[in-house]
């Protein structure tokens, strides 16, 4: 008996269980309805298009390691959420090398420059895509119909597109929801949001899919669920009280909830862990603040979408909200100082 | 999450690790085989160590005393078994120094107990006597933390105690020592109680229990004595309820200062099984001699709570209950703040609440460390709202004495939640009890300084 050598470690000697990892691994697969229904939805170019950024995150997250000296990090899996949201963000017939360039600027300037998982201010994707907005202008407002006849046999043509050549599109479909309100005043129906039925960057057009990614992330307890439910309401209330001015000049508070990238920026961007505050109180109001920026900017900017913006100023003043919004400590009438 | 915590009182934040108390909790109290050799190291509680007044090869009686207090801070020692002091030496401890200590052989037959003093009768001892009584007896704090319970129960000058707080929380996964002597020694408990009462000068008892142990809470509601004013108050299970300072708000809604005592909000905490030793040894003016301890674990073959003599070794207790081949981790006290321990020739001690045996399929080893992510987990499970999360970063940049200063780091009790919840396995709790010792011998050295 006992011939065994006794191992010793510090307490606590259990453990939840959930590991980093697992937490990414699960991100993806909440994206997936989303990624796949993109695919039903605009065919085989956006699934090149998704290809192409996630394995452009992944090698540029691989390549940066290995020359830095550093093991890999592609294990953890966030090289891939970055590579898809991103994917999901564009336009469907987006040009494969103009994603491409978005998936390593993303992953080198907005994780990697930073110090890599677990450091960055800005959520990386929406790094990529600010980066792509400014770059490629005419190609980011460029829109795609959705449910065209042959779209899982011919691919857009502009998605082939030769680096630094000007692409040429074959079927442009005019506007998305939002922009045909912003500049034509038509409102699209609020089922056709809700179930995708319109066009729109390739993965935020159906929010029912979205959602339930999110809730099945919130359920496994790995998504903040007050950043979502802050974003939302706020847009809700604030959009709901704007239509009830003026029902003319302001569209319904569901069809702000269900347009454009509102859906999947409160689910799956805002809700970076790394770029958003820590303490229960600090996100609430960094969700707060996401959907004030949205409505601003949707009603009164000169864009029609603000989602991309609103997170990233949000990603900027996260670590101030932490400061200002330290939990106070037990026993004590003071908060802990954030660094 | 306070969500769901509305009009149920309890404290900010805290986890749920899995129980496990099923496999125990329905087992009675056993009484454990002597082991032929028993080890006791004279330093079994916080405080100075006993001094030894016996000498080697002097045959000792069962109740006799081994060792006086070597100070207020500190209590005696009773032979646990009639037998002879073989010999004095340094002894294994748990934390894995050698510390002076006895080895005292048992004599096959146990002979007659021998009192160390007379009995204490509640109604007519006054406080001082019932302290005294309390040190004579050898008694500290039987929830693991082994301070002199006499110490504990010194109402400071000025001070008042207005509640006795009795804690059968017992929030740790897998122990359930409290558990059984509630159920099974509830006059003990209540006799307890009339000694505290009158030491403290309290009006009122309250007894908190977690809503996993019913059993023990309708029990003792059903038994309390004609007139004595105990009423017994079942809080939700959460981690580390168990605690005093969170014991203490969940019961009375009040927060234990930053730096301060539970008296500094009126109250005074005791163990149940603590409170039970003191109503069974005072009366008789015996002293402690033996402990409730959980064995179990999935490596133990025949589980249960024992009642096992002060000194056994840990070896002769592990052969006697039976572990699995694959033998991984032992350790002393609960899962979550117990010591893994690397040594089976050291003994349970006073403050041995109980025996946990992992094997090498439970057992996690080298889990991957990941940058932290900032997920916040940490932050809601701290029970005392530190920032964990910021605290990490500061430990590896070894700013410790702005942790001290900036971020509370000495309130920090290393109740582990930080690293339980933590999906990068960063070893939170690990960094701040090794940053406490930093800061603490720093201070140290600064007193030391400053007085040459």
């Amino acid at each position: 008996m006992f011939k065994q050598t006794l191992h010793i470690s510090t307490s606590p000697h259990l453990k939840l269980g959930v590991s980093t990892d697992d937490i990414m691994r699960n991100v993806v697969w909440a994206m997936l309805p989303a990624s796949a229904f993109a695919v039903y939805a605009f065919g085989l170019s956006v699934f090149l298009l998704l290809v192409t950024s996630v394995v452009a995150a992944i090698l540029t997250e691989h390549l940066l390691c290995r020359w830095s000296g550093k093991e890999s990090t592609v294990n953890d899996w966030s090289a891939a959420i970055t590579g898809l949201l991103l994917g999901l963000t564009l336009p469907p017939a987006f040009p494969l090398w103009m994603a491409f360039v978005g998936s390593v600027i993303a992953i080198a300037l907005g994780k990697f420059a930073f110090g890599g998982l677990g450091y960055n201010t800005f959520n990386p994707a929406l790094v990529g895509r600010a980066v792509l907005q400014a770059a490629f202008p005419a190609a980011i407002t460029t829109w795609h119909p959705a449910f065209l006849e042959g779209r899982f046999t011919d691919i857009a043509s502009s998605t082939l597109a030769l680096p630094f050549m000007e692409p040429t599109y074959d079927a442009v479909s005019g506007a998305t929801p939002l922009s045909a309100f912003k500049f034509d005043g038509v409102a699209a129906d609020s089922a056709d949001l809700a179930l995708g039925l319109v066009s729109g960057s390739a993965g935020e057009t159906c929010a029912l899919l979205i959602v339930l990614g999110g809730i099945y992330l919130i359920a496994r307890n790995m998504m903040n669920w007050r950043i979502p439910v802050s974003i939302l309401l706020t847009v809700y209330v604030l959009s709901g009280i704007m239509h009830w001015v003026d029902a003319e000049a302001y569209p319904s508070p569901v069809f702000m909830l269900f347009s454009g990238g509102l859906m999947l920026g409160a689910v799956f961007m805002a809700t970076d862990m790394v770029a958003s505050p820590l303490t229960a109180k600090g996100v609430v109001v960094y969700g707060v603040l996401i959907g004030l920026l949205v409505v601003v900017i949707r009603l009164w900017g000169g864009l029609p979408e603000g989602v991309m913006y609103a997170i990233l100023l949000a990603n900027a003043v996260s670590p101030h909200i932490d400061s200002a919004l330290q939990n106070r400590v037990y026993g004590t009438n003071k908060k802990a100082k954030a660094v | 999450m306070g969500l769901f915590n509305f009009g149920h009182k309890t404290f900010r934040h805290g986890i749920h690790p899995p129980e496990h108390k099923s496999e125990t909790n329905g087992l009675p109290i056993r009484q454990f085989a002597f082991a032929p050799l028993l080890v006791l190291p004279v330093s079994q509680h916080i405080g100075a160590p006993s001094k030894i007044i016996v000498r080697e090869g002097q045959e000792v009686m069962r109740g006799q005393l081994l060792a006086e207090a070597g100070g207020y801070v500190s209590v005696p020692l009773h032979a646990p078994v009639s037998g002879r002091v073989r010999k004095i030496a340094n002894v294994p401890t748990a934390k894995g120094e050698m510390s002076l200590g006895i080895y005292l052989e048992a004599f096959p037959a146990s002979g007659q107990e021998v009192l160390e003093s007379d009995g204490l009768d509640w109604e007519t001892a006054t406080p001082e006597d019932i302290l005294q009584g309390i040190q004579n007896a050898g008694i500290v704090g039987l929830g693991g933390a082994a301070f002199p319970t006499h110490v504990k129960l010194k109402v400071p000058e000025g001070k008042q105690c207005e509640v006795l707080l009795l804690n059968g929380i017992e929030c740790e996964p897998y122990l359930t020592t409290d558990h059984r002597v509630m159920l099974e020694q509830a006059e003990d408990i209540f006799m307890g109680i009339r000694y505290l009462l009158k030491a403290t000068g309290a009006p009122r008892a309250i007894i908190g229990i977690e809503a996993n142990k019913k059993d023990a809470a309708e029990h003792l509601s059903r038994n309390i004595p004609e007139g004595l004013p105990v009423t017994v108050e079942v809080v939700p299970v959460k981690y580390p309820q168990g605690s005093e300072k969170m014991l203490i708000t969940s019961v009375m809604g009040r927060e234990v200062p930053s730096g301060g005592l539970p008296i500094d909000v009126g109250a005074v905490v005791v163990n149940v099984a603590t409170t039970a030793e003191i109503g069974r040894l005072l009366p008789h003016g015996r002293g402690i001699q033996e402990r409730v301890v959980t064995i179990t674990g999935p490596g133990v073959k025949k589980k249960g709570n024992y009642l096992i003599p002060v000194g056994t070794p840990l070896r002769f207790v592990l052969e006697e209950v039976g572990v699995a081949d694959n033998l991984s981790e032992v350790y002393l006290g609960g899962p979550m703040m117990g010591m893994a321990v690397s040594n089976l020739d050291i003994s349970i001690t006073k403050g041995t609440s109980g025996i946990l045996a992992f094997t090498d399929n439970e057992v996690r080893r080298a889990d991957k460390v990941y940058p932290c992510i900032k997920c916040g987990a940490c932050v809601d499970a701290c029970p005392i709202s530190l920032n964990p999360s910021q605290m990490g970063i500061l430990a590896k940049f070894e700013a410790y004495d702005e942790m001290a200063a900036d971020h509370n780091l000495m309130d920090c009790f290393e109740c582990g939640s930080c690293s339980y919840v933590c999906p990068s396995n960063i070893p939170l709790v690990q960094y701040f009890r090794m940053s406490k010792g930093v800061v603490r011998k720093r201070a140290a050295a600064k007193k030391e300084a400053a007085n040459v």
